[in-house]
């Protein structure tokens, strides 16, 4: 049997190195662009556009023309097949028509405005409250489900607590790669990716709780004293279903990635990261954690700290 | 059984779909989405939801005007303010349709002032300054031939119009009076200006020469769709800003079809690969699996299609999402019952127990993906996450019928293969064969 338990620290060091860097893209993101991740046209208002050029034309080169033309501030992104999303202030369909062609004569490409997209910043920002508020009041809506779900075990509120932690473990580490992004390839967020995140939660959530529910039988059951033996045993039970069901879930979103539409190649892409950071989480997280908080044992935690032999 | 009425009922779902037309999502079909905002700070709160009704009406018969089929307009009314939602479908001639829907007045009349440039032509009626405009048309314009076989729009004043129009041409005698649609002015067939010199003065009908047939009996319809009470626009910081929209989304038709013809693709590659694990991995209960996940696919699509519900590229994106999630439900099942088997029951028994068993975990994981849809419904409620709702929805309707095709479907099958005694060897079932497990042979 494969020693999950007796791993914990290595796996809670992953998991902070994970959580800081995340941490200090956000921080960096802060400081460089004001906001901790990079606002979309969803948030920040806009004007937002899909340019198609055909033959493909290089980013490099389409940054320059267009710093040329006047739109330096705007944020281009790389969606494959030749097509690029332009984030830049507010311009009419007229105008962005203007560009496309003035861009496609300079670059020698065929280009064409296939999705162009005009949100004022006060649609913006009301997006950008009611997408945090979505995010608060989903979370506390799950903590108090599990705490309802366990409420027969002795300590619920301790299940509830242990599945949150790892839930915000997984949304730090997620909005950290997201805000790393945005600095490097100006990737922007927008309501979408909200979506993704709460999904992903979402589907966090369901391996925490298959794991958790594993546990509530054996200890049920009584299969050891130890509740050491007893996490790692039902982790290791529940093993198979949870790396299938990753698996198969992530064929699924890996083939949306590879062949989808450009629309939503970043929305696939949080999911893609979202599930592969969720399923680590419930092997390799959330059951430690209750043994931790079980024995006490909290220095484990801090997996640089000393601890006696 | 149930599972057989279900079973039973896959053909006539078929059918139904084989009728074609599940509803599209702009973004698939290509079109726009427009939001506007009506400036109501001179009307009465009390007021205001009859007036944003009349105004619903005619920018509908407006676009109507312009030949577009099925536009949707609504009206969204969120904390006090009011704001109309215009979706046009990807054909249409999208410009024009939001040209139409943002001016106030259509035609406008002008006069050209000492320094040529052309302003509003102005008069007073009952102590108010007014600009002569196509608001004070009769809702009777009509299209008619002239001598020389040409089209003429020919238009009759109501009251105000009449007093104004009285003022104005006893004023412009012998000089010229021009047309505006909007900023531009009107031209004729021939690419002029429609600017004819006044020759009489005016009281109640009047005529507009040199369109084409085309232009003046759009015009017709467009003038007959009746008068928008109040400018459409948007409020920044406090200031109205006329004709420009809150939110604008235009998708071009070629890429939504690119964008449907990339998620079949991907879907395929994806479902393919998923069910080639399942029965590689499962063997038979895989099979059913395969069978059931079929049976999952039908019957979600023919609910998108009865409900019916709009589909969206985020929605696409649910629905594969929520067969990797069906998916789940089968998984957690097949190794329960797996379990079952090395712990030495017999076949039914751990079929039955492997269903039970699974039965709190596929409960208790799936609630919070209802909890997550719920609440990212409600935020695409907000206009620039329109987008979400779809993804939710999909998402929510999926997850639920996976939860019901696992415990009926899969289960029935599971149980007439087991009844039939077809299959009784455990390495069928992914299952090493085991002495505790008895040789039905």
């Amino acid at each position: 049997m494969i020693d999950f338990v007796g791993r914990k620290r290595w796996f809670f060091l992953i998991s902070w190195i994970l959580v800081i860097i995340g941490i200090a893209a956000l921080i960096i993101s802060q400081i460089q662009l004001g906001t901790p991740l990079r606002l979309g046209t969803d948030f920040a208002g806009g004007t937002s556009m899909t340019l198609q050029f055909e033959p493909a034309v290089e980013q490099s080169q389409l940054r320059e023309e267009m710093t040329r033309l006047g739109y330096g501030e705007a944020t281009i992104q790389n969606a494959g097949d030749g097509n690029f999303i332009i984030h830049t202030r507010e311009i009419t369909s007229d105008e962005a028509e203007e560009l496309a062609q003035e861009l496609g004569a300079e670059l020698n490409s065929q280009v064409e405005v296939a999705d162009y997209y005009l949100a004022s910043a006060t649609v913006g920002a009301a997006t950008a409250r009611s997408a945090v508020i979505a995010v608060i009041v989903a979370s506390i809506a799950m903590l108090f489900y599990i705490v309802w779900a366990f409420r027969r075990m002795p300590r619920p509120f301790r299940w509830g607590s242990c599945a949150v932690i790892a839930l915000i473990h997984d949304v730090f580490i997620t909005l950290g790669i997201f805000s790393l992004l945005g600095l490097l390839i100006g990737l922007e967020i927008d309501a979408l990716f909200i979506t993704g995140l709460l999904t992903v939660v979402g589907y966090s959530i369901n391996n925490i709780v298959v794991v958790f529910d594993r546990i509530r039988e054996n200890r049920a059951k009584g299969i050891s004293s130890d509740f050491a033996i007893t996490v790692n045993s039902s982790i290791v039970e529940t093993l198979g279903r949870c790396l299938n069901t990753s698996l198969t879930t992530l064929f699924v979103i890996l083939a949306l990635f590879l062949f989808g539409g450009a629309t939503i190649h970043y929305f696939v892409l949080v999911l893609l990261v979202g599930v592969i950071i969720g399923t680590y989480d419930s092997i390799c997280v959330a059951g430690e954690l209750l043994v931790v908080w079980e024995r006490g044992e909290w220095r484990t935690l801090l997996p640089w700290a000393k601890t006696r032999a | 059984m149930f599972g057989f009425a279900l079973w039973s009922a896959v053909p006539l779902d078929r059918n139904v779909l084989g009728r074609e037309g599940l509803r599209l999502g702009l973004d698939l079909s290509g079109g726009s989405y427009l939001v506007y905002q009506g400036d109501l700070s001179d009307v009465e709160p009390t007021n205001r939801d009859e007036i944003m009704e009349g105004v619903k009406g005619v920018v509908e018969r407006r676009i109507n005007a312009l030949g577009i089929t099925e536009p949707i307009v609504e009206i969204q009314k969120r904390e006090g303010e009011y704001n109309i939602v215009i979706q046009l479908p990807g054909i249409a001639d999208i410009d024009k349709a939001k040209e139409m829907v943002g001016l106030f007045t259509i035609l406008e009349f002008r006069e050209q002032d000492a320094a040529g440039n052309w302003t509003p032509a102005k008069g007073t009626v009952n102590n108010e300054t007014l600009t002569l405009t196509s608001r004070y048309f009769k809702q009777n314009t009509d299209v008619a031939v002239n001598e020389y076989g040409k089209p003429l729009l020919v238009f009759e004043w109501d009251e105000t119009g009449a007093q104004l129009s009285v003022q104005i041409t006893t004023r412009l005698l012998n000089k010229q009076l021009a047309i505006f649609l909007g900023d531009e002015p009107l031209r004729g067939e021939d690419g002029n200006m429609i600017a004819p010199v006044v020759r009489a003065v005016i009281e109640d009908k009047g005529q507009i020469e040199g369109l084409s047939l085309a232009d003046a009996t759009e015009l017709k319809d467009l003038l007959n769709a009746g008068r928008i009470d109040i400018p459409l626009g948007r409020w920044v910081n406090g200031e109205f800003e006329p004709s420009v929209p809150l939110y604008e989304r235009t998708v071009d038709a070629t890429l939504g079809a690119d964008s449907i013809r990339k998620s079949i693709t991907a879907a395929a590659v994806g479902i393919v690969l998923l069910l080639v694990f399942m029965l590689v991995y499962y063997r038979l209960p895989g099979l059913v699996a395969c069978l059931s996940l079929a049976i999952y696919g039908v019957v979600l699509l023919a609910i998108f299609k009865l409900v019916p519900i709009t589909l969206t590229l985020p929605g696409l994106a649910g629905f594969i999402v929520s067969l990797g999630m069906a998916v789940d439900a089968n998984v957690l099942i097949f190794e329960r019952t797996k379990e079952e088997l090395r712990g030495g029951r017999s076949l039914g028994a751990a079929v039955e127990a492997g269903f039970s068993r699974a039965w709190t975990a596929i409960r208790d994981s799936n609630i919070t993906t209802f909890i997550a849809c719920i609440v990212l419904f409600w935020l695409g409620g907000t206009m620039g996450a329109f987008m979400v709702r779809g993804f939710a929805l999909v998402l929510f309707v999926g997850v639920a019928l996976s939860m019901f095709t696992a415990i009926t479907v899969t289960r029935t099958f599971l149980r007439l293969i087991i009844g039939s005694q077809v299959v009784t060897n455990p390495a069928a079932y992914g299952v090493a064969s085991l002495p505790t497990v008895r040789d039905t042979k």
